[in-house]
């Protein structure tokens, strides 16, 4: 965290000033571990281990805190007689198909209910109609002694007890005394009193078992009463200044503003259908109509009413996963045509570079916006297969725009901070030349396709006439108007236009419209919300007047959970907001996370319906019953408990079950994307990781082409311990390769005591660090940490596996024609004839089911992937 | 050496102990050039709020413009996420937004070229538009076999937003969504 969010982190300086201690828990030792109270080096990959271990401890040494559990989470819970644990099945849960290479997660439900998740994969289900889901939620069977063996208490205990002490060094390298210092300092710092925080950067979620990372972390947090409180919860340190805003107002192709889901082909057939698929019966879903009726009625505006469903039918529908990866082997396959890429540096900072190339290569036109021409939009003259003479230049019939970029400072816009934050930034300047904003690039853009679609009959240009486009434009260059998109965004009633103050005055009769309803608010009263500066100084630490938080203003989701169910604060220590039984209202610091006027008295009664089930005393309102889910009845695919997997590609054997790695992960078996053995191969001994640091960002797009950044951190390099320098040869500021079946990269060598080797299973293991930031052009050059990677995937995220996988590294330079798993004469072989068809890499067997039509993805399948 | 009485106090020692100030940290650090010296941001005509566009943390700027000129970007002190910190890359926005390497104005690459060229804007975004019909056009799959509908083409990807405004993200997800495009995804999933 000091390396990679420096400012954030003074916060966690200030905490040691006043008593914290520091736990760091890291591969390698960084500025974080220097300043630190305990620095814990770990297997990259093997965190699953270590946090299921701390489970175990706080369970079987009574350090929970039961009311918080007793009353917050779901502990209580009954679950299906049917369930089966990983411990019954060496690693598996019950609902396994070998044949479709996916769990059926119906064994995993509530006895007598069955409920929606809140995010998540809500297409998961095993009856119908779904509207019912959650309608008998007062129906939930409970134990609240927390002794039925088929409750979420007792499961979540019997599944965690082999994680021991012992089983943490075995699997992740770590002293036992090392691993119970750091579980005692975390028990001994949560309760009445005080609480712990965990903080993590994405890197955690990097991994073919990165949701369940998290979800463990969650067990761990719920069951120490650390959720919703000052000082608790769970933080992402994300990596860019509004990665958070593009996930709420999603440029992701899975969702719609909001976390609204995108229809799915042959469900979410009409409004109807996909209102009856997506909202819940029961929690705060239950309000979903009037978010998606805004919605349409902010993008069709006249044109959606109740008799047209408000042009539901407009929108696109997803069959299948359509996320980058599956995009990119598609387009490798030359089923995509054309491809806009927006501030990012794909052939940088994506999995396996050589093939994102080839997707690029197979395109017929690609547009870049970005400062300067980045490698995404060089890769047809100074890719490494072009200078290798692999590929011509004159043979790539990619047609390439470039468009030079605006900066922040020469527009006016809202960014979303790593902590749901609003915050505005002024235009300061005029654009030079023909730099522009993406928002007047896309504006215009749509302007034209309107122009163009003009006077079609055809239905399918229906939504591009039909959507409301109308936008002031100011100034020379027509810059669109950001503060009305984001009134757009806010929403207002109709037909008076009036701004709305809050997510809770939308209606699902077409009398509002929203573009976003968690940003509902942004621009209450028609004031920018988001600009707001009130200085430090003139408020309190909640600091309520600086920019504006999603939802409504809220700085700390879940904050009821910081009062006990009497809705009086656990602690005066601790305080944050409370039940005023004298105006009979929740009040407190901040804006409380909960009907402001429901008593903690308040009970459900039966067959209540909608907002009505959640109880006085229920915090996680996005929850079909208002609880803190410990274990996931619905809406993960990998399973209700994280369970601890090795990596695809690993130097152990799982030590704790049968099955390898993480069963439902999503793998592309093509032969520009091989994989290595599952565990031991030869070939590549070492395990490596990939990071950040502090003086460049991403894929180098914004800092490998400044001069003051690149004199601070010159140059690629990797980082080993002495004691691997000596196994392999390598010097300190010499040159090494570092290879994996898919290529080669070459680097300085950094000789460190920063990377320990790790002992584990009796056998020591060593780990590569390696910055992911460099590639062939700009003002620093290197070889890219991509080159190496692989695509596979988390199969509820689909988000690659870049944080743990083997590599080979030797002394030395690499060749000039480089080796690589998409092109070149060294290309790898057909799979299954790697080794001459060795044994097979994983329990059970990956099955290779014939290629899609499009974005071919053997093995695995969504749950909605039609046949 | 011929004494010289005006030089005598600019002796920083002399200074040092002549303003009883004998570490040499208070004013008698100054020298009369140093003295002199003003901030540059003291010539701006305005400062304008902003925040850092690299990392989450979502540090607070403020611009320093003077002519319709950057002069300068520094921390800002009354934010309370940053107290007027900027990390290396938050210090660095100023060469990041003024720096020699912005490229300003549209480049060309003709399928099978060999170099770049420069081409008016409005007529690239003529290009774009009309690459973006008969994209859609040419691979737009209105029904699945078995009925239900579709409405979309997987013919057009758009890869980014996670270093842009929310405005711009929403936009973005707007206009493709209308399109049919649906293979729309950024940094989040990276
Ligand atoms: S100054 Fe540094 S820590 Fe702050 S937002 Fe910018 S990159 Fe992040």
């Amino acid at each position: 965290m000091a390396e990679c969010h420096p400012v954030g982190f003074q916060w966690v300086m200030e905490a040691k000033r006043r008593g914290a201690t520091i736990i760091h828990i890291d591969p390698r030792f960084t500025r974080t571990s220097a300043v630190s109270d305990i620095h814990v080096p770990i297997r990259a990959g093997s965190d699953i281990a270590f946090l299921g271990a701390l489970v175990n401890y706080i369970i079987s040494n009574d350090c929970w805190f039961r009311e918080y559990v007793v009353n917050y989470t779901n502990a209580s819970a009954l679950i299906s007689e049917d369930f089966q644990d990983t411990e019954d099945l060496d690693g598996l849960f019950s609902g396994w198909d070998p044949e479709k290479g996916q769990y059926d997660p119906k064994s995993w439900q509530y006895r007598g209910v069955e409920v929606s998740p809140a995010a998540g994969h809500r297409e998961m289900f095993s009856g119908e109609p779904r509207s019912e889901r959650g309608a008998s939620i007062t129906a939930e069977e409970h134990d609240p002694t927390l002794t039925d063996p088929k409750c979420v208490f007792q499961i979540v205990k019997r599944h965690y007890a082999r994680y021991t002490p012992e089983v943490v060094q075995q699997a992740c390298g770590i002293a036992p005394d090392l691993f119970l210092k750091v579980a005692r300092a975390l028990c001994d710092n949560s309760g009445l009193e005080r609480t712990s925080a965990f903080c993590y950067a994405v890197g955690w979620t990097q991994h073919t078992v990165g949701v369940q990372f998290i979800r463990t972390a969650a067990i761990v947090q719920l069951l120490l009463g650390n959720i919703g409180r000052p000082g608790g919860g769970i933080m992402a340190l994300r990596g860019h200044s509004s990665i958070q805003g593009s996930t709420d107002i999603p440029t992701l192709y899975n969702m719609l503003p909001g976390y609204l889901p995108m229809p799915k082909a042959s469900y979410d057939t009409d409004l109807e259908k996909y209102i009856e698929y997506n909202r819940s019966a029961s929690g705060w879903w239950s309000e979903f109509p009037k978010y998606i009726v805004s919605l349409l009625k902010a993008w069709y505006g006249n044109n959606a009413s109740a008799v047209n469903d408000y042009c539901y039918n407009y929108l696109p529908h997803i069959s299948g996963d359509h996320s980058h990866m599956v995009t990119v082997a598609a387009m490798a396959d030359g089923f995509v045509k054309g491809y806009f890429v927006l501030g990012e540096n794909p052939a940088v900072g994506s999995m396996n570079a050589s093939l994102q190339r080839k997707g690029l290569r197979k395109l017929e036109w690609l547009v870049v916006r970005d400062f300067a021409p980045t490698e995404t939009a060089e890769f047809w003259r100074s890719a490494p297969e072009v200078v290798a003479g692999d590929v011509k230049p004159e043979e790539i019939a990619t047609e390439v725009f470039f468009f030079p970029c605006a900066a922040h400072t020469e527009k006016d816009g809202s960014f979303t901070n790593t902590q749901r934050l609003l915050q505005w930034h002024h235009k300061a300047i005029e654009p030079p030349g023909d730099c522009r904003s993406e928002l007047h690039f896309v504006y215009h853009l749509g302007k034209r396709l309107k122009e163009l679609y003009r006077d079609s009959p055809d239905s399918k240009d229906h939504p591009i006439r039909d959507l409301a486009w109308n936008y002031r434009e100011i100034g020379e260059i027509q810059e669109p108007d950001a503060e009305e998109v984001l009134a757009e965004i806010n929403g207002h009633s109709l037909p008076d236009e009036k701004p709305l103050s809050a997510y809770t005055e939308l209606n699902e009769d077409g009398s509002t419209a929203c573009g976003c309803w968690i940003y509902c608010g942004c621009r209450k009263d028609g004031v920018n919300q988001t600009a707001r500066r009130t200085p430090k100084d003139e408020q309190d630490w909640v600091a309520l007047e600086w920019g504006w938080a999603w939802p409504a203003n809220r700085r700390m989701l879940y904050n009821r959970a910081s009062a006990d169910p009497e809705g009086k604060p656990w602690s005066q220590r601790k305080k944050y907001v409370w039940w005023d039984p004298e105006q009979k209202k929740w009040t407190g610091y901040d804006n409380p996370d909960c009907i402001a006027t429901r008593p903690p008295e308040y009970r459900p009664p039966e067959g209540a319906q909608g907002i009505d089930t959640l109880s006085g005393i229920d915090p996680f309102i996005m929850q079909a019953e208002g609880k803190g889910w410990l274990y996931d009845p619905s809406g993960l695919l990998d399973g209700p408990l994280p369970t601890h997997y090795e990596p695809q590609e690993s130097v152990l054997k799982n030590p704790l079950y049968g099955q390898q790695c993480n069963p439902a992960r999503l793998e592309w078996v093509r032969r520009d994307n091989p994989y290595h053995k599952a565990w031991g191969d030869p070939r590549y001994p070492f395990i490596a990781t990939t990071y950040r640091v502090t003086e460049h960002h991403t894929a180098g797009g914004m800092s490998r082409w400044l001069p003051w950044l690149n004199e601070l951190q010159p140059e690629m390099f990797v980082e080993v311990s002495p004691e691997l320098a000596g196994l392999r040869g390598l010097e300190n500021g010499g040159w090494a390769t570092v290879s994996t079946i898919r290529g080669e990269i070459e680097a300085r060598v950094l000789v460190t005591e920063r990377l320990q080797p790790l002992v584990v299973q009796g056998q020591v293991m060593h780990q590569v660090g390696i910055p992911y930031h460099w590639s062939y052009v700009g003002r620093s050059t290197g070889d890219a940490a991509n080159e190496l990677t692989a695509f596979v995937a988390d199969p509820n995220v689909s988000i690659e596996e870049s944080k743990a996988f083997s590599v080979q590294i030797v002394a030395g330079r690499r060749a000039s024609r480089r080796r690589a798993g998409a092109v070149g004469p060294l290309a790898a072989p057909e799979p299954g004839q790697e080794d001459g068809g060795e044994p097979s890499r994983d329990l059970p067997e990956v099955r290779t089911k014939k290629p899609a039509t499009h974005g071919e993805r053997s093995g695995r399948q969504q749950q909605t992937e039609e046949a | 050496m011929a004494a010289d009485s005006s030089k005598i106090p600019a002796w920083p020692a002399w200074r040092q102990l002549a303003n009883g100030d004998p570490v040499g940290l208070g004013a008698s650090a100054f020298s009369p050039r140093s003295r002199a010296l003003k901030a540059r941001i003291n010539e701006a005509d305005r400062a304008v709020g902003s925040v850092c566009p690299y990392c989450g943390v979502g540090c607070g700027q403020q611009v320093y413009v003077k002519d319709g000129k950057i002069l300068d970007i520094e921390g800002d002190y009354d934010s309370p996420i940053s107290r007027g910190c900027l990390c290396p890359k938050g210090a660095a926005t100023m060469q990041l937004v003024t720096g020699t390497h912005r490229v300003k104005t549209v480049l060309y690459r003709r399928p099978y070229g060999t170099r770049w060229e420069e081409i008016p804007l409005e007529r690239a975004l003529d290009l774009v538009a009309r690459r973006v019909q008969k994209t859609r056009d040419d691979t737009w799959e209105d029904q699945h076999e078995k009925g239900h509908p579709l409405r979309r083409t997987l013919g057009i990807a758009s890869l980014g937003g996670a270093t842009l405004d929310n405005e711009e993200n929403y936009l973005i997800k707007k206009l493709f969504s209308s399109l049919g495009v649906v293979q729309v995804e950024n940094q989040a999933r990276i």
